[in-house]
Formats: structure tokens, C-alpha cells, sequence
């Protein structure tokens, strides 16, 4: 198994964000996370990927314990955290040329895996723009070529597509169904249209704890469609404050 | 250490690719003159040496680094960015170390770039450059452990100016607790407390070494202070991972 999360829990001060999670992605799995907002979606992904330590249970990526060997698990990980951070000031070559060394990789390495990353997110000519420069859509990308560099085996993304315009939208999910035979993706989204193009298994959350887990057919056939899939497992509300 | 040399080589160019850097430098030279020249009376104490240049460098430095210092971690987490540093597979202390780094070599050729004032003195007259560079040495260790204090209080804070003032209060204590008039009032408390406030300040350390003197004590002093706010940022940038 790629990735194991087992009864995860996170709480900020008495607001407990994530509760008792639990799932199990395998190579050639792309898993749609869905939620309202503040559902505990990101909150998850960031335990997954290390950013956050969980109150308890654990997260295994290839049977290495994020929280006994984070720097092993996270060697495993490719991760686009939400909004895709990224410094404005540098352009996307000299970004993903300091996050390979910052991952440890030696020089030659380094460059032919940026290379191959900036070629797998097409980037094209925007290569040796600064990233402020750059639209939404292609500051994406660069997120995207920075979490394929060391090819991982365990993609997470955390609303990958959010602010895309169908476009840019359409070559995100692309390049997903382009890695996704040799790998485990997660990713965190609002969108069931996305669920219903890319994802083998949708995952819904719902204040904190996981409400289904199945395949979006699965949920379209019980449900009628994946929307009301989704309504109805969410109680009709709104975003959680 | 590729890690280390990674963030390094980032933040230094990250300074270098905004004003900040050369304002920083520019308006630190201008004060550093002014306090020599005109409130130092470099040319009425009719000696050639750098005593008023030195005397100043506590005071203008606890107020200059922390200006450099202070988006070291906290612009990091305006910006988000610190979630892609602190998943990447890299120890909390090569990050740590990398960003310090990147700012005392900023403040190294800040004070490098006074060395004009040294060749003065030197066409003046005959100054003892002995002692000079022993107090540039020391000028430049106390440098890092106000860079140091300030990375720390950057990683508390998620906004600039709440790490700038805090490390400017936290920089003013150290350097504060070493002055004649607080040595004079702690000694009215106790016979020892002048002593202990004397051993923990930057300023009593640097005082020394101002005059020529660069002893042991002094430079275990500077390591072991920027040793301890190192340590102090790795743990408040591991305590966020606790959310």
C-alpha cells in the first residue's frame, strides 16, 4: 500500500478539525478528496504530506511513519499544497532548480529532473519568467513541477484546479490521467465534475470525518447523480465556519 | 548540506532581488557616519582610531538587524511558502541555519562596507589596526546574534512588524542590562546581580572588544547566544507542525 492513514485526528485549540480518518490509497489510485469548506479537507492533506503533526494515529507512506521518519515519508511525497505557494520573485527554473537541491538531489540529477518536470507540467517559455509574471494557471504548473521533481510515488494535491479557467482546468486533469498508472494520487477538490473525470474513488469528509468511501459510480448509482451524492452526505449545509 | 546551501543561496538572492537590501546597507552607512562623525565627535576627540564608530554598533545594530531579519520565517508564512519548506524532505535545522545565514552575510558586508572610515583613520594617522579588526570581529559577531534573536522572534510571529518590535525589545534588553546606569542599580539590589547581568549582556562582551581586547569569553558569549536562538527557531518553527 502507498499510503495508509489511520484514525487521524488534528484539533486547533477546542476545534477539533479532524476526526478518526482513516483510508488506504494503492498505486494507480487517484482518489478525489471532497468536502465544504473547512471540512478538515486540507487539514488532512497536510498531515499526509507533513506539514502538520496529527493529534494522534499516524500517516504511513510505504510503511515509513511520518511522524517516527518524516524526512524518509517525505521523501516519497509530492506535494501541491493549496494556492501553490511559490516565491514571486524567482522564476519557475531557478525555483524548481532550489527546491531539487533543497530535496538533496546532486547537480546532474537535479537538472535532468527539471527538465523532465517543467516538460511534464508545460511549462514551456515561461521557464525563465518570474513567477509573478505569470497567470494563475501557470503558477499552478510550476506547484505542479515542483511536486513531480523527485517522481514521487505518492502525489498529493490539495485543490489542484481551484481559480483555473476550464482550459487550464482541462490540462491539470490531463497531466493527472497521464501520471496516474504509476502512482497514487490524492487530491483535495471541490469540483465533482472533477471527481467524475479523473478520480477511481472519491473519499467525502464531512466536519472532520469521512462520510463515504467509494467509487463516484458507486455514489452516482446509490445516490441518482454525484451531486446529490455529495448533498446529501453533507446534510445540504454550507461551509463549515 | 545541500539543503542548507539550497536556502541559503535563496534568501540571499531573495534580498538582493528587492530594495530591502540596498536600503538596508544605505541607510545603515548613513547612520553608521552620522553617529561617528557628528554625535561621536570623530574629529574633536583629536585621536585617530574608530572608538566613536565602534561605541555606536550596538545601538544602531539592534535596531537595523531586526529590519532585515524580521521576514526571515514570518514573511514565509504570509506568504504560505513555509508549507512548501517544511515538506520538503529537509531537517528543520538546515532551514533554520540556511535563513540566518543569508541575513549575517547581509549584515557582514554592511559593516565591510564601513572599512573606508578604517582607511581614514589610517591616512589621520597611526591607529592601532590590531585593535581594530579585533573590534570588527567582534562587531560582526554581535551582528549574528542580533540577526539571530530576530530569525527567532520572525518564526513566532506571522507578521514582520510585531517580530521587528519584539526583537528590537528583545535586542535592547540584552544590550540594555550591560549599561553603566543598569550595572549602578543592580548593584544597589545585590552584590552579585551586576555581575550576572554584566556576563549575559552583548554589550558588556562587546565593550571589551571595542577597546582591542577579543577575549575567549566574549566570542563564547556571541556563539553561545546565536547558538541559543538558532535552537529557540527550530523549536517555534517544529511547535507550528503542532498546529
Amino acid at each position: 500500500m502507498v499510503l495508509v492513514v489511520e484514525k487521524l485526528r488534528k484539533s486547533f485549540g477546542r476545534r477539533v478539525a479532524v476526526e478518526d480518518v482513516s483510508f488506504a490509497v494503492d498505486e494507480g489510485d487517484v482518489v478525489g478528496v471532497l468536502g465544504l469548506n473547512g471540512a478538515g479537507k486540507t487539514t488532512t492533506m497536510r498531515m499526509i504530506a507533513g506539514y502538520l503533526e496529527p493529534d494522534d494515529g499516524f500517516v504511513k507512506i510505504f510503511n515509513v511513519d511520518m511522524a517516527l521518519d518524516r524526512r524518509r515519508a517525505q521523501e516519497r511525497v509530492g506535494y501541491l499544497p493549496e494556492g501553490a505557494p511559490l516565491y514571486g520573485e524567482m522564476t519557475p527554473l531557478a525555483f524548481l532548480q532550489f527546491v531539487a537541491a533543497a530535496r538533496g538531489m546532486a547537480p546532474d540529477r537535479a537538472r535532468n529532473a527539471v527538465r523532465r518536470a517543467a516538460q511534464d507540467a508545460h511549462l514551456g517559455d515561461t521557464i525563465d519568467r518570474p513567477i509573478e509574471t505569470l497567470s494563475k494557471g501557470y503558477r499552478r504548473r510550476v506547484g505542479l513541477a515542483a511536486a513531480l521533481l523527485h517522481e514521487p510515488m505518492l502525489l498529493v494535491l490539495d485543490e489542484p484546479t481551484d481559480g483555473l479557467d476550464p482550459n487550464q482546468r482541462q490540462a491539470v486533469r490531463e497531466l493527472v490521467r497521464r501520471l496516474a498508472p504509476e502512482r497514487a494520487i490524492l487530491i483535495s477538490t471541490h469540483s465533482l465534475e472533477e471527481v467524475e473525470a479523473v478520480c477511481t474513488r472519491a473519499i467525502v469528509i464531512h466536519h472532520g470525518r469521512v462520510v463515504a468511501d467509494s467509487t463516484p459510480q458507486a455514489l452516482t448509482e446509490r445516490h441518482g447523480t454525484l451531486e446529490a451524492a455529495f448533498r446529501t452526505l453533507t446534510k445540504g449545509e454550507e461551509a463549515i465556519g | 548540506m545541500r539543503a542548507l546551501s539550497a536556502v541559503y543561496r535563496r534568501e540571499l538572492a531573495s534580498y538582493l532581488a528587492t530594495p530591502t537590501a540596498y536600503v538596508f546597507i544605505a541607510v545603515f552607512l548613513f547612520a553608521a557616519g552620522a553617529f561617528t562623525f557628528e554625535i561621536g565627535d570623530f574629529f574633536g576627540q583629536g585621536r585617530a582610531d574608530l572608538g566613536p564608530f565602534f561605541a555606536a554598533q550596538p545601538w544602531l545594530l539592534m535596531v537595523f538587524l531586526p529590519a532585515l531579519s524580521m521576514r526571515a520565517w514570518a514573511e514565509e508564512r504570509r506568504a504560505g511558502t513555509d508549507e512548501l519548506l517544511l515538506t520538503l524532505p529537509a531537517p528543520t535545522w538546515s532551514l533554520t541555519l540556511g535563513k540566518f545565514l543569508a541575513a549575517w552575510t547581509l549584515a557582514t558586508l554592511a559593516i565591510a562596507l564601513t572599512a573606508p572610515l578604517w582607511i581614514t583613520v589610517n591616512v589621520l594617522g597611526h591607529p592601532d589596526n590590531g585593535a581594530i579588526a579585533a573590534a570588527y570581529v567582534a562587531t560582526v559577531l554581535m551582528a549574528g546574534a542580533y540577526v539571530a534573536i530576530g530569525t527567532a522572534l520572525s518564526a513566532v510571529t506571522g507578521a514582520q512588524v510585531v517580530a521587528f518590535v519584539l526583537a528590537v525589545l528583545v535586542g535592547f534588553l540584552f544590550t540594555a542590562l550591560g549599561a553603566p546606569s543598569t550595572l549602578s542599580f543592580a548593584r544597589t539590589l545585590g552584590p552579585n546581580l551586576a555581575d550576572i547581568l554584566g556576563a549575559i549582556s552583548i554589550l558588556g562582551h562587546y565593550e571589551t572588544a571595542q577597546r582591542g581586547v577579543l577575549d575567549l569569553r566574549a566570542l563564547i558569549f556571541f556563539v553561545s547566544l546565536i547558538a541559543f536562538f538558532l535552537y529557540a527557531t527550530a523549536v517555534a518553527v517544529e511547535a507550528k507542525r503542532g498546529g
